[in-house]
C-alpha cells in the first residue's frame, strides 16, 4: 500500500469513529446530583461550602488544640498547678452555672466541630474519588503538592484514632491500669513512662503538626480570604502554629521518658 | 536527537486501553511536542499503523486544545506553557517520554490521546458571560477601571479552557478553571449586575461534573497561562457570599 492508501482509509476509519462517538460519549453526565435546596441545606450540599465549614471548623479546633497544649504546658510547673488548673476548668462560670455545666458547653461545641470536620471531609473524598475513577496509567509527578498536603486524609485518621485513644487513656481511663481522676499529673506521668505509649503520643503528635502545617494555610483559601499583602504571611502562619503545637506537646512525653518531668 | 515513546492507545471510548512504545530518531531540538507527534503519525502511516488521535489547533498556546500528560504532569515539564509550546530541546536526546490523556471522569477519552472537554462548556453556560447587547464597541472611557484591576481581569481571562488544572488535579477538581471564569467577569464592573447568580450557578454546575479543592496547589503548576489559586478564593468568597446576599441590594456598595 503507498503512504497515501493508507492515509485515506484510515481517515476514513476515523471518520466512522467520530460518527460513533458522538452517540457514544454524547455530552458528558453530571457525576453528583446538582447542589439545591433552601440556603443551609444548600450550601451545605455543595463542595465550595463543606469546604468553608472544614475552615470554620478547623478553626475552631486549632483554638482548642492551642489552648489544651498550654494547659498541658502546666506540668512543668509541677502537680499542684496542672491539677489546679484541670479543676478550675470543670469550675469556669461557676457559680452562675453549675460546676462542669460550661464544660460541656465547650465539650458540646468541639464535639459539633470534629463531627462536621470528619463528615465533610468524607464526603468531599468520595466525591474526589468519583472524579478521576481510572488513575493515570504511567503515574504521576506532582510539582506543587506537598507531602503534607497528599496526606491529609492519613494524618486525619491518625488524629481521629489517637483522639479516641486518648480520651480512653486519661479522660475515661478505660485503657489506663493506673487512672486517677483529678490528677492530670500523675496520669500523665504513668501513661508516659512507658516508652511505647509515649511513642503513640508522639506520633500522633507529628501527624496533627503536618496536618496543621497544611489546613492551616489552606483555610484562608477556603474562606476566601486571600489577599496578596499577606499570602506569604499565612505560610508562616501555618508553620508556626504547626511548630508549637508539635513542640509543645511531644515535649512533655519526652520530657518524662528523660525523667525530667516525674 | 531520538526519542522513545509510550503512548496512550486506545481505540474509542468504550474500548481497552494499552501502551505502546514507538521509537522516534531525527527529533529536532527546535521541534515543538506537538510535531513531534506529526512525525510520529508520519512514521505510522508508513508502516501502515493507525496514526495517533491527539487535540491540537492553534499550536501558539491560544486555542487550549492540545491537552497531554507527558511524563505524569499536564502540558508536560515546563511552566507556563501549553503542549504545543513545550520544545524538545527540553528533553535530553534518547529520552523516555510517557504519554497519556487527561484522566476524569467527566472527560471521557474519544480516541488515543483526544478527551471530550464538554463538561467545561457547560459550566461556562451556566455563567460565563455578561447578559448586554451586543453591537459596536463601547466608548472605552465610558466605565472607568482601576489598572489593577483591570490587569488581574485580564490574568484571569487568559484562561484557553484547556483543562490542564483538572487533569493535575489530585482531586480531578476543576476550581482553577471556574474560578478564571468567574472571576474574570465578577471582578469588572460589567459583571456586577450578575455576579452573584454568576457564581452560584457555575460553582454548582461544575461541582455536578467534579471534584472539590484541597489546595494541593498542581493546577497553578500545570496552568499554561500561570493562573493564581487566588482567584479560587475570591471565587469560594463569592460563593459564600451568594448564599445570603439579598439580591436586590446588589447595586448598593
Ligand atoms: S485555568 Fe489554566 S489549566 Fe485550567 S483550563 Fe484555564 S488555562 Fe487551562
Ligand atoms: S494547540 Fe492551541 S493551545 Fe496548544
Amino acid at each position: 500500500m503507498t503512504i497515501q492508501e493508507v492515509s485515506t482509509a484510515s481517515q476514513k476509519a476515523g471518520a466512522d469513529d467520530a460518527d460513533r462517538l458522538v452517540k457514544d460519549t454524547g455530552a458528558p453526565v453530571p457525576v453528583k446530583k446538582r447542589s439545591g435546596g433552601p440556603w443551609p441545606v444548600h450550601f451545605w450540599r455543595s463542595a465550595v461550602g463543606k469546604k468553608w465549614v472544614m475552615a470554620v471548623t478547623g478553626i475552631m479546633l486549632l483554638g482548642f488544640v492551642l489552648v489544651h497544649m498550654i494547659g498541658n504546658l502546666k506540668i512543668y510547673l509541677g502537680p499542684g498547678e496542672i491539677n489546679d488548673y484541670g479543676e478550675w476548668l470543670r469550675r469556669i462560670l461557676v457559680p452562675a452555672l453549675p460546676r462542669t455545666v460550661f464544660l460541656w458547653i465547650l465539650r458540646g461545641g468541639l464535639i459539633a466541630a470534629f463531627f462536621f470536620h470528619i463528615a465533610a471531609a468524607y464526603q468531599l473524598t468520595r466525591m474526589n474519588h468519583a472524579a478521576r475513577p481510572v488513575k493515570y496509567q504511567g503515574g504521576r509527578n506532582y510539582v506543587a503538592a506537598d507531602f503534607a498536603s497528599r496526606t491529609m486524609r492519613w494524618t486525619g485518621i491518625i488524629i481521629g484514632l489517637f483522639l479516641i485513644y486518648h480520651l480512653a487513656d486519661f479522660t475515661w481511663g478505660t485503657l489506663n491500669p493506673d487512672f486517677v481522676r483529678g490528677d492530670p499529673y500523675g496520669n500523665m506521668v504513668h501513661s508516659f513512662d512507658k516508652w511505647y505509649i509515649a511513642a503513640i503520643y508522639i506520633v500522633a503528635n507529628l501527624a496533627l503538626g503536618l496536618h496543621i502545617f497544611h489546613g492551616a494555610w489552606a483555610m484562608f483559601n477556603s474562606l476566601g480570604l486571600n489577599n496578596p499583602a499577606y499570602n506569604r504571611a499565612r505560610r508562616y502562619f501555618a508553620i508556626g502554629f504547626a511548630a508549637l503545637i508539635t513542640i509543645g506537646n511531644v515535649s512533655i512525653p519526652i520530657a518524662v521518658l528523660t525523667g525530667a518531668v516525674s | 536527537m531520538h526519542v522513545n515513546l509510550r503512548v496512550w492507545r486506545q481505540a474509542g471510548p468504550k474500548a481497552e486501553g494499552h501502551f505502546e512504545d514507538y521509537a522516534v530518531d531525527e527529533v529536532s531540538p527546535d521541534m515543538s511536542f506537538l510535531e513531534l507527534f506529526d512525525v510520529l503519525n508520519e512514521q505510522l502511516l508508513a508502516d501502515g499503523v493507525e496514526p495517533v488521535a491527539f487535540d491540537h489547533d492553534c499550536r501558539e498556546g491560544i486555542c487550549g486544545s492540545c491537552s497531554m500528560m507527558i511524563n505524569g504532569q499536564a502540558h508536560g515539564p515546563e511552566r507556563g506553557t501549553a503542549t504545543c509550546q513545550l520544545h524538545m530541546r527540553k528533553f535530553e536526546d534518547g529520552a523516555h517520554i510517557t504519554v497519556e490523556p487527561w484522566r476524569a471522569r467527566s472527560f471521557p477519552i474519544v480516541k488515543d490521546l483526544a478527551v471530550d472537554r464538554g463538561a467545561l462548556d457547560r459550566i461556562v453556560e451556566a455563567g460565563g458571560y455578561i447578559t448586554v447587547r451586543t453591537g459596536s464597541a463601547p466608548e472605552a472611557n465610558l466605565t472607568p477601571i482601576p489598572k489593577e484591576v483591570a490587569d488581574w481581569a485580564m490574568d484571569a481571562a487568559a484562561c484557553i479552557g484547556c483543562g490542564a488544572c483538572v487533569a493535575a488535579c489530585p482531586n480531578g477538581a476543576a476550581q482553577l478553571f471556574t474560578a478564571a471564569k468567574v472571576s474574570h467577569l465578577n471582578l469588572l464592573p460589567q459583571g456586577q449586575s450578575e455576579r452573584y447568580e454568576r457564581v452560584a450557578n457555575m460553582v454548582d454546575t461544575m461541582e455536578e461534573y467534579f471534584g472539590s479543592c484541597t489546595l494541593h496547589r498542581e493546577c497553578e503548576a500545570a496552568c499554561p497561562k500561570e493562573i493564581s489559586i487566588d482567584f479560587i478564593a475570591m471565587m469560594n468568597r463569592d460563593y459564600v457570599k451568594a448564599q445570603f446576599k439579598n439580591r436586590r441590594l446588589i447595586a448598593q456598595k
